[in-house]
C-alpha cells in the first residue's frame, strides 16, 4: 500500500481550480520530488494535501486512509509534517522552542527526538539557545525541518526547500533530505531547482497547468528529451 | 531635603502606581493582541468588572479581611479573578469567536469589543448604581510613614497598604507570566501562535486552546488591576474607562505583542504623567528666600492637573511618529 496516494484531486482558492486531476503515490521508502513551471500547481498539491485548502474531487489517503479535507492538526497527528516555504521558523523563538513546538502534540518525553534532529543537522545544536530570526536561510531550513520531524512524521511535506539558498546549502539540505529518507520517513517535495532535485528523486511527477505531465522514476524523467527540453531548461 | 520627599511621595510613589495599574492593564491588551490580532477596548471595563465582582465578595464576607490582617478585598481578589477570568473566556465565546470563525477585518473585532464595553458599562450601572463605593467595607485603609534617617527631614515617606500590595502583587504576576511563558509547554504555544499564527497551526498547536489560555489571564490580570486601583483610590463604573488611553498608550509604547515592554510602557506613561503635572512650586520654594525677585505662583505644573489625560495621547503620538514598534520592537500596527 502506498503512503501517500493522491487521486485525481482538484482543488484552488475560492471558487477557482488551481489543480485539474493531480495523481500521485509515494512509498514510505521513496522521495517524491514535483516540479514544473511557475502556476502549474506545485505548493497547491502540497497545500491540498495538507488540508490548508479546500479539495473539490478526488481523494487523499494515507496508507490507505481517506484524509481528504481533514485539518491540518489532526494530519499532524496521523503522522505528517509540514514545512512551508516562506515564514517556516518562530523567529522570536529559540531553534531548541522551535523544535520543542514541533513536538506540541507529543505528552511523552521527546528529548531523544531533540538528539536526532541534533544529528540530523549538527549546526543547530550550538545554536540552539539562539533566536531563530537571527539564523540564515539556510539554517532556518533546517530548524523548518526539524522543527517537522519532531513528531517522527511517516510523511514529510517540503515546499521549495532550497528556494533562496546558496548551491552550497542547497546540497547541503538535498543530503539532508536522503538522509531523513533514508531513516524511514518518505518525503515529497516541491523543487525550483528540478534537475539537483530529481536526481535524489525516486519519484517525479512533471506538473504543468495543474495535471500531471510527466509521471516516472527521477531518473527517467532527467534522460527524457522531451521533459529536458520543456521543463529543465534543454 | 523635605523638598526631596514630598517629590518622591507625589512623583515616584504616585507615578508608580498608577504605572502598575497602566502595566497590568497593557500586559492583558497586548497579550490579547498578539494572540488574537485586534485592540481589545473592553479591557477597561473588564478590570471594572473584576473590581465590582470583588466589592460584591466583600459585602458578602467583611469579616475575612481583619481576621488575617489584610483588606478583606485584597483576599478576595483571587476568587474574583477566577470569575473574570471565566466571563472573560465566556464574552469570547458569545461574541468573538463566530467573528473569528468567519475571518472577519481586525476592525469588526475591535467594533465589536466596543459593542462589550457599553453592554459590561451597561450591565455595571444597572446592578451597581453610578455612585463612588469603597472596597474598604469592615476595615480601614492603612497608611505606612516611614520616618528617614536624615536630620532634616521632618516629613515622611508615604505609602499606603494598597500600594504596597499593588507592587508586590504585580511583581508576583509579571514573575509567573515570564515563568509560564517561557517554561510551560502552554506559554510557549501562546509565544509561538503570537508569533506566526499559520506555522502554529501547521505544527499542531491547538489553537482554540492558546485562545481560552489567553482570555483567562488577560481576565484574570483585569480583575486585579481594577480591584488594586479601587482599592487606591475608590471603586466607580467609569473608573478604568478613564484610563482605557493611558492603558493602550502603555501598550503600544513599548511595542504592542510584547508583555514586558507593556510592563515598561506602564511605568513610562505613568511616571510621565505624575511628573507633568507635578506642581513645582512646592520643591522651589527655598529658592524663594534666596532669590528675593523670584515671585513663584501657586502652582507651576508642566500641564494642569485637568489636561491629565493628553499625557498619554502625546506619549502615543510621539512613539508611532519616531518609533512605531514601541519601545520593545512589538508588531508595527
Amino acid at each position: 500500500m502506498a503512503l501517500i496516494e493522491c487521486k485525481n484531486i482538484h482543488a484552488g482558492y475560492g471558487g477557482m481550480n488551481i489543480l485539474n486531476g493531480v495523481n500521485m503515490s509515494i512509498e514510505s521508502s521513496e522521495i517524491g520530488v514535483i516540479v514544473g513551471p511557475n502556476g502549474a500547481g506545485k505548493s497547491t498539491t502540497l497545500k491540498a494535501i495538507f488540508g490548508l485548502l479546500n479539495v473539490s474531487e478526488g481523494s487523499i489517503e494515507l496508507r490507505g486512509d481517506n484524509i481528504t479535507n481533514l485539518s491540518p492538526d489532526k494530519l499532524v497527528h496521523k503522522g505528517m509534517g509540514f514545512v512551508p516555504q516562506e515564514h517556516n521558523v518562530f523567529i522570536s523563538m529559540t531553534v531548541e522552542e522551535n523544535l520543542e513546538m514541533g513536538a506540541f502534540i507529543r505528552r511523552d518525553d521527546f528529548s531523544y527526538m531533540l538528539e536526532r534532529v541534533y544529528s540530523f543537522f549538527p549546526d543547530l545544536k550550538d545554536k540552539r539557545r539562539q533566536p531563530a530570526g537571527e539564523l540564515s536561510g539556510g539554517q532556518r531550513q533546517m530548524v523548518a525541518m526539524g522543527r517537522a520531524l519532531m513528531v517522527e512524521p511517516s510523511l514529510l511535506l517540503l515546499d521549495e526547500p532550497t528556494a533562496g539558498l546558496s548551491p552550497l546549502y542547497m546540497n547541503e539540505i538535498f543530503e539532508r533530505v536522503i538522509a531523513i529518507n533514508e531513516s524511514g520517513v518518505g518525503v515529497l517535495m516541491v523543487e525550483q531547482n528540478a534537475k539537483q532535485a530529481l536526481r535524489i528523486a525516486h519519484k517525479g511527477f512533471v506538473l504543468a497547468a495543474g495535471k500531471n505531465r510527466f509521471t516516472d522514476t527521477g531518473q527517467n524523467l532527467l534522460n527524457d528529451p522531451e521533459v529536458a527540453k520543456s521543463f529543465l531548461g534543454g | 531635603m523635605n523638598e526631596f520627599i514630598f517629590f518622591f511621595n507625589s512623583v515616584v510613589i504616585n507615578g508608580a502606581v498608577i504605572g502598575s495599574i497602566y502595566a497590568m492593564g497593557a500586559i492583558g491588551v497586548t497579550l490579547v493582541f498578539g494572540i488574537l490580532r485586534f485592540a481589545h477596548f473592553a479591557h477597561a471595563d473588564m478590570m471594572t468588572l473584576g473590581a465590582f465582582l470583588v466589592l460584591i465578595l466583600t459585602a458578602l464576607f467583611p469579616a475575612v479581611g481583619p481576621a488575617i490582617g489584610l483588606p478583606t478585598a485584597f483576599v478576595m481578589m483571587p476568587l474574583a479573578m477566577v470569575a473574570t477570568a471565566f466571563i472573560a473566556v465566556g464574552i469570547d465565546k458569545l461574541f468573538y469567536k463566530k467573528l473569528r470563525e468567519n475571518n472577519v477585518k481586525p476592525v469588526v473585532m475591535v467594533m465589536a469589543s466596543v459593542g462589550v464595553t457599553l453592554m459590561l458599562q451597561g450591565l455595571i450601572r444597572f446592578f451597581a448604581g453610578t455612585g463612588t463605593q469603597s472596597l474598604y467595607i469592615d476595615d480601614r485603609k492603612a497608611i505606612f510613614r516611614i520616618d528617614l534617617p536624615f536630620e532634616s527631614a521632618s516629613r515622611n515617606l508615604v505609602v499606603t497598604e494598597p500600594q504596597l500590595l499593588l507592587f508586590l502583587f504585580l511583581a508576583f504576576a509579571v514573575i509567573a507570566l515570564h515563568l509560564f511563558l517561557n517554561k510551560s509547554r502552554l506559554g510557549k504555544a501562546m509565544r509561538a501562535m503570537s508569533d506566526n499564527p499559520d506555522l502554529a497551526k501547521v505544527s499542531g498547536i491547538n489553537t482554540n486552546t492558546v485562545v481560552g489560555v489567553t482570555w483567562i489571564i488577560a481576565g484574570a490580570l483585569a480583575c486585579a488591576a481594577g480591584t488594586l486601583l479601587s482599592l487606591d483610590v475608590t471603586l466607580k463604573p467609569d473608573l478604568s474607562f478613564m484610563i482605557l488611553l493611558p492603558i493602550f498608550a502603555a501598550a503600544i509604547v513599548g511595542g504592542v505583542g510584547s508583555p514586558y515592554g507593556a510592563l515598561a510602557g506602564g511605568f513610562v506613561v505613568g511616571l510621565t504623567e505624575t511628573l507633568a503635572v507635578f506642581n513645582w512650586t512646592f520643591v522651589l520654594r527655598p529658592l524663594e528666600q534666596a532669590i528675593p525677585a523670584l515671585d513663584l505662583p501657586n502652582t507651576l505644573a508642566f500641564v494642569p492637573t485637568e489636561y491629565k489625560i493628553t499625557i498619554p495621547f502625546f506619549i502615543l503620538l510621539a512613539i508611532l511618529i519616531w518609533r512605531p514598534t514601541g519601545l520593545f520592537k512589538g508588531k508595527i500596527i
